[in-house]
């Protein structure tokens, strides 16, 4: 029961980052129906730009408390990662809107290779550690430990996923949005700018995937110019799995993703007599996503998406 | 354009001759390594052919499909290496594990027939990360894989009794193991070619032609989808797995890092880049994405030539400026560098249709 709860507990954190990130993605998707396979990367970005002010802040004696030199980290990580999610739209996405569909898919995947490798030339091959400044407290929580770390990663998490929903149900801003992923040329005859509407859109997934991205880092101590690739995946995988499009789709599902994997690493060599080992986790998350989207092949809170052509 | 009969068989002999000697200017004027570079390059020339007739022709998009190459080369690696102790000959162990891998392919096919779109894509990419993830972790309790370290000694591929891993005299000509090596990889591309040519234009062509632009009037029109589904998966794998034994014969060495996502990633850059669907275009999509990264390699020269010395490591520098040429032969030539006449002649004709289409497309969607 222990395991249980303490493997609960990891996958929730885990989870609500993913969560994050996923967002990220089916905002965009929301819209352009685009995958923005870069995405991961500038998570990984946000990571890496944090991590460096961190470390100059750490480095150069700055006597502040460790939390508020996180802060100054993610203060610097959420305005570059929003100026790069603007860019990218700007030159690879923008010129593209009228293209085959699969040839904005290729320029994502180019965007991420360059930001993969831009990344690797700034900042090295190596692992880059995340300095301990950050609180390293532990709690009793039903016969397990929660740091303070976590506590801070899912709280954050779930106030950013309130304010986005209210920021998408609630203000002007949201309703065009919603309004130009039913349709931009319509929203467009309503006076909705729909490029304005997608950029902003591009910052705001950015941005939340710069919080993301440091708060992984924070979590596993480590940031890495790859760190980006298989977050992304996952973090696709958790938006596809709740139903891609949907805000709270994305949440639920990277909840649910991080739980699973979670669960399963814990558990998955009781089950097959030692047989498989906690190395499986990632085969976890991509066989539940399968089964789900064979059986309900539109996503668990997806609506049902006619055809396209 | 040749006009007459005559014209197209010179074309073909000089075709011939050239394809021919090409490994000998090759090892003459670039050197061994780019011998192997273009026996990779055709390599993946058959996979992209593979990859073309599953995404290209029956428009399912499929992101995991290194796993069926891994499976090819998995395949003729157990079977023809020390590992179990097999050395089965190379033509029992090629057609094993091209079926092997077609069986994968149905394997993959029959659970996602209802999906499409950008949600097979994902399965698809999960399928290929789970293979991987299996591959590169069976090595206990059992090993059959050998984990991580791959396997290795894997047997060169033997024909007529000579292993082309060795040099050989024919002829008077002295022919290197990369040489023999390009003339097996050229004629089963060339087969492979003509399969994929034969199977345009034939009755299974264009039911896929036709599920690809619509399913639901292909249905009406009594194609069974299925079916015609399943066999795009199988073929594509089988091609697939095909290449993949190959490159284990040639290479003498596979470990699951071979076959992560980026490899199927790139053999999708290929088939888009060149002109989905268009056989040449594939062809060209594959050469240029195999051969310009290693190209790419030359930079280091290039920025002594310049600057004096080398600012940054060629190797690191390479893939960023890969990245680069995909994202912008994309803005500039959306549809591949030789798009598909059939679709040409369809965005050409019906230009402004599109864009109505796609504008209803996106109000019906929801």
């Amino acid at each position: 029961m222990d395991i249980f709860v303490q493997q609960l507990i990891n996958g929730l954190v885990l989870g609500s980052v993913y969560a994050l990130v996923a967002l990220g993605y089916t905002m965009v998707y929301g819209i352009l129906e685009l995958i923005n396979f870069a995405h991961g990367e500038v998570t990984m970005i946000g990571a890496m730009v944090a991590l460096s002010v961190i470390s100059a802040l750490v480095g150069n004696g700055v006597a502040l408390p460790g939390v508020v030199i996180a802060l100054l980290g993610l203060l610097a990580a959420i305005p570059a990662c929003m100026a790069l999610g603007f860019t990218i739209e700007r030159l690879a996405y923008r010129p593209l809107r009228n293209a085959p569909r699969l040839a904005p898919l290729i320029t994502a995947i180019g965007v991420s290779i360059v930001l993969q490798n831009l990344a690797m030339l700034i900042w090295g091959r190596q692992y880059i550690s995340f300095p301990p400044i950050l609180p390293q407290g532990r709690h009793q929580l039903l016969g397990a430990s929660i740091t303070d770390v976590q506590i801070v990663i899912l709280v954050t998490s779930v106030m950013l996923m309130l304010v986005l929903t209210l920021l998408v149900k609630r203000t002007r801003l949201g309703r065009a949005m919603r309004a130009t992923a039913q349709s931009p040329q319509i929203a467009g005859l309503m006076g909705v700018n729909a490029n304005t509407v997608i950029s902003l859109t591009f910052v705001m997934g950015s941005a939340l995937a710069a919080v993301a991205g440091v708060m992984v880092s924070a979590y596993y101590g480590l940031a890495h110019y790859y760190m980006g690739f298989l977050l992304g995946l996952k973090a696709f995988s958790a938006a596809v799995l709740g139903g891609i499009g949907n805000l709270a789709g994305a949440m639920f599902g990277g909840l649910l993703l991080g739980v699973i994997e979670s669960l399963g690493a814990g558990y998955i060599g009781d089950f097959t007599g030692g047989f498989l080992g906690s190395n499986y986790q990632d085969v976890f998350a991509f066989f539940v996503l399968i089964l789900v989207l064979v059986f309900r092949p539109s996503g668990l809170l997806g609506e049902r998406v006619g055809e396209r052509a | 354009m040749p006009r007459s009969k005559r014209q197209v068989w010179l074309t073909f002999i000089a075709l011939g001759v050239m394809l021919a000697l090409l490994p000998f200017v090759v090892d003459f004027g670039l050197g061994r390594s780019w011998l192997r570079i273009m026996d990779l390059a055709l390599l993946y020339v058959m996979l992209a052919l593979g990859l073309n007739i599953v995404v290209g022709y029956a428009g399912l998009l499929d992101l995991g499909y290194v796993a069926f190459y891994a499976v090819g080369a998995y395949c003729y690696a157990l079977l023809a290496s020390p590992q179990f102790g097999l050395h089965l000959p190379f033509w029992a162990v090629l057609p094993i594990g091209a079926a092997v891998a077609g069986l994968f392919g149905v394997l993959l096919g029959t659970p996602t027939l209802r999906l499409r779109g950008d949600y097979l894509a994902i399965v698809t990419l999960g399928f290929g990360e789970i293979i991987r993830i299996f591959l590169n972790n069976l090595n206990a309790p059992v090993n059959i894989t050998n984990g991580p370290q791959g396997i290795n000694q894997i047997d060169p591929v033997s024909l007529l009794g000579m292993s082309l891993g060795k040099t050989h005299q024919l002829f008077g000509i002295s022919l290197s193991a990369p040489h023999q090596y390009y003339y097996l990889f050229l004629l089963l591309t060339l087969l492979v070619v003509f399969i994929s040519m034969r199977l345009q234009d034939s009755r299974i062509g264009r039911a896929w032609a036709a599920i690809r632009e619509d399913e639901v009037a292909a249905e009406a029109m009594g194609i069974n989808v299925r079916n015609i589904k399943l066999l795009a998966f199988a073929m594509g794998a089988t091609f697939g797995g095909l290449a993949g034994g190959l490159f284990a014969g040639f290479q003498g060495f596979i470990s699951p890092e071979s076959f992560n996502l980026m490899e199927s990633v790139m053999i999708l850059c290929m088939i888009v880049l060149g002109g989905m669907g268009n056989i040449p275009g594939v062809i060209l999509g594959a050469l240029l994405l195999t051969v310009l990264p290693e190209a790419l390699r030359y930079t280091g020269d290039l920025q002594r030539a310049w600057l004096g010395h080398v600012v940054v490591d060629p190797s690191d520098l390479r893939m960023l400026l890969f990245g680069m040429a995909l994202i912008l032969v994309m803005l500039f030539r959306p549809a591949g560098l030789l798009p598909s006449r059939q679709r040409k002649r369809e965005l050409v004709a019906e230009g402004d249709v599109a864009v109505q289409e796609q504008a209803s497309v996106y109000d019906a969607r929801r």
